[in-house]
């Protein structure tokens, strides 16, 4: 297989499912186990692969009561640097566990995460308002997961096949 | 009143149920049962193709069908075999819309055979043919497929089993349950034995979008082998699709005509509502069977490597979703071998001489699951393997 398409097929594996072994990824992808941990090396070497993390239904968790939010972000663009500058200020808040660009009616997408709603809104207030570029916000509360990256939370279809057919 | 027994119709009556029935019921009474036994997808029909049914449902179209499918599948069809399988069939006078590729199996059957006409089964197969042949009061006849040969059909086996009598082979590829296929070159030799008979040729190609190596070939695509030759298939495998039970057959003018003569009476039209989702699955799905075709195939490679490092030797399947490792080692019979698997380790897979004969020595896992629920059967099978050995 070229190594390109090798390598689409691998993260889309290892996106899927980061516990199968090198081994059944190997077999997987009629390869050798030294070619997958060789670019599984690479791949984590070079920041495609940045980390691995298990997907997570937050809401079968008892004792945790995460609050989510994201939040709409209409900012002026400063001279240099654009909307990296600006970026930079918001991504290292801890509290941010996402920051994209957006086209369109507003400039950037916030996902916030925090303990209750309270805290959420003073952090808007007290971190995100105040900062100079900044001209709106506009908070929206996540009230239920159906979907997250890929997979289904809520409903899933269950395998309903009898043992044998 | 006489027993309700001596009512029913002896041929009925004497055929042996399926083989698979006997561990499903054997199953079904377990909790808990980690299952390779299954034979239809495990994928949920793609999403746009339920959203055509739902709306067709919407929209009211609630009613009986033309006898042969709605005008515009038979065309879609149509296209897609040329697309596909580059055989041409007239949407208007070579293609029947059926109930599965099930229903498409019996009408051919009950249409060609005559009583005492004999029917060339190649073994292991799937479960229907045989009782459909002796239903319609034909002479079954297995041809034995070999290991060695990867189950395919030899012009060998087919001369053997030829005689005066014989109206039909059935060409069951890519196989269920051996996951064997027939190459180009072997339906070149299997051609030039039918070529100078009157032999039709029933040709079960459900699986041939899950061929893993190279391109199914049809034997309708070889010379001199066009006319004689009815391909079934269906919705069911390659789109899983198997619920909405729908299926077609292609062929010629003359078969295809009294066949929708049979459903016309036996059956009226194929489901209304699954028609219009296959209309959306043959224009815009050719990429859902691409995505379910990639994902078999990386199962298939767990499943067969998992197989031979437990040392019950499996020959690599090159289509449809099973593997067929053989189980002789263990000294065990095929349906012994099941039944103590499924006690002590809970795990279902199916005996694989509920496939005919030849497959005694055999056993038929799915691969139609996960990869962690793979993992987690052939772990069972080997610890089962390591207490019998
Ligand atoms: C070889 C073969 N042919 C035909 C069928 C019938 O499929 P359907 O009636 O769902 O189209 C099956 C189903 O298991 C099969 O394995």
């Amino acid at each position: 297989m070229e190594k390109e398409i090798l390598i689409q097929e691998l993260v889309k594996i290892i996106h899927k499912n980061c516990k199968l072994s090198v081994e059944e990824i190997a077999t997987m992808l009629n390869t050798t186990t030294v070619a997958v941990a060789e670019l599984i090396d690479e791949l984590e070497k070079d920041g495609t692969i940045k980390g691995y993390g298990a997907k997570i239904n937050w809401d079968n968790v008892k004792g945790s009561n995460t609050v989510t939010a994201y939040i709409e972000l209409k900012v002026t663009p400063q001279m240099t640097n654009g909307f990296d500058r600006i970026a930079e200020r918001i991504y290292q808040f801890p509290q941010v566990t996402s920051l994209n660009l957006m086209s369109g009616s507003y400039d950037f997408g916030v996902t916030i995460e925090g303990d209750n709603l309270k805290e959420i809104s003073l952090f808007v207030s007290q971190h995100l308002a105040p900062m100079e570029s900044v001209i709106s916000t506009a908070t929206h509360f996540v009230l239920k997961r159906y979907k997250n990256d890929g997979v289904i939370y809520a409903g899933l279809p269950e395998d309903d096949r009898e043992a044998i057919s | 009143m006489r027993d309700i027994k001596e009512l029913i119709n002896k041929t009925v009556i004497e055929t042996p149920p399926s083989g698979i029935r006997k561990f499903f019921d054997l199953a079904a009474e377990m909790d808990d049962v980690v299952s390779l036994g299954v034979g239809e997808p495990d994928f949920v029909t793609p999403w746009h193709i339920r959203e055509v049914g739902i709306t067709s449902l919407e929209k009211g179209k609630t009613h009986y069908t033309s006898n042969a499918g709605i005008k515009e599948l038979r065309v879609e069809l149509s296209k897609y075999m040329k697309r596909r399988f580059k055989v041409e069939y007239d949407p208007l006078s070579e293609i029947i819309v059926t109930v599965g590729g099930s229903e498409a199996i019996d009408l051919f059957i009950r249409t060609v055979v005559n009583p005492g006409d004999e029917v060339l089964v190649p073994e292991p197969s799937f479960v229907c043919y045989k009782p459909i042949v002796n239903f319609a009061g034909g002479m079954a006849v297995p041809i034995e497929t070999k290991v060695e040969n990867e189950f395919r059909l030899t012009a060998e086996e087919l001369k053997q089993a030829i005689t005066p009598k014989t109206k039909v082979l059935i060409l069951p590829y890519p196989n269920n349950p051996t996951g064997g296929i027939m190459r180009r070159e072997d339906l070149e030799e299997i051609a030039e034995v039918l070529r100078g008979t009157d032999i039709l040729v029933l040709s079960d190609e459900i699986y041939a979008e899950l061929t893993y190596e190279g391109q199914h070939v049809s034997i309708a695509e070889i010379d001199g082998m066009y006319e004689r030759t009815v391909i079934v298939s269906g919705f069911s495998k390659c789109y899983a699709m198997t619920g909405w039970r729908l299926g077609y057959a292609c062929g010629n003018k003359e078969i295809i005509r009294m066949m929708t003569k049979v459903h016309q009476f036996a059956i009226m039209s194929a489901p209304t509502l699954a028609q219009h989702a296959a209309i959306e699955a043959l224009r815009n799905g050719d990429d859902d069977i691409a995505v379910m075709r990639e994902e078999y195939d990386r199962r298939r490679r767990v499943i067969v490597k998992g197989f031979n490092d437990m040392g019950l030797t499996c020959f690599e399947p090159k289509g449809a979703f099973y593997a067929f490792p053989c189980i002789k080692s263990t000294g065990l019979t095929s349906e012994e071998f099941c039944e103590q698997l499924l006690m002590s380790e809970k795990v279902a897979v199916v005996p694989g001489n509920a496939f005919g004969e030849s497959g005694e020595g055999f056993i038929r896992c799915s691969y139609a699951y996960s990869v962690e629920d793979i993992n987690r059967a052939l772990k069972a099978i080997e610890r089962f393997i390591k207490k019998v050995k």
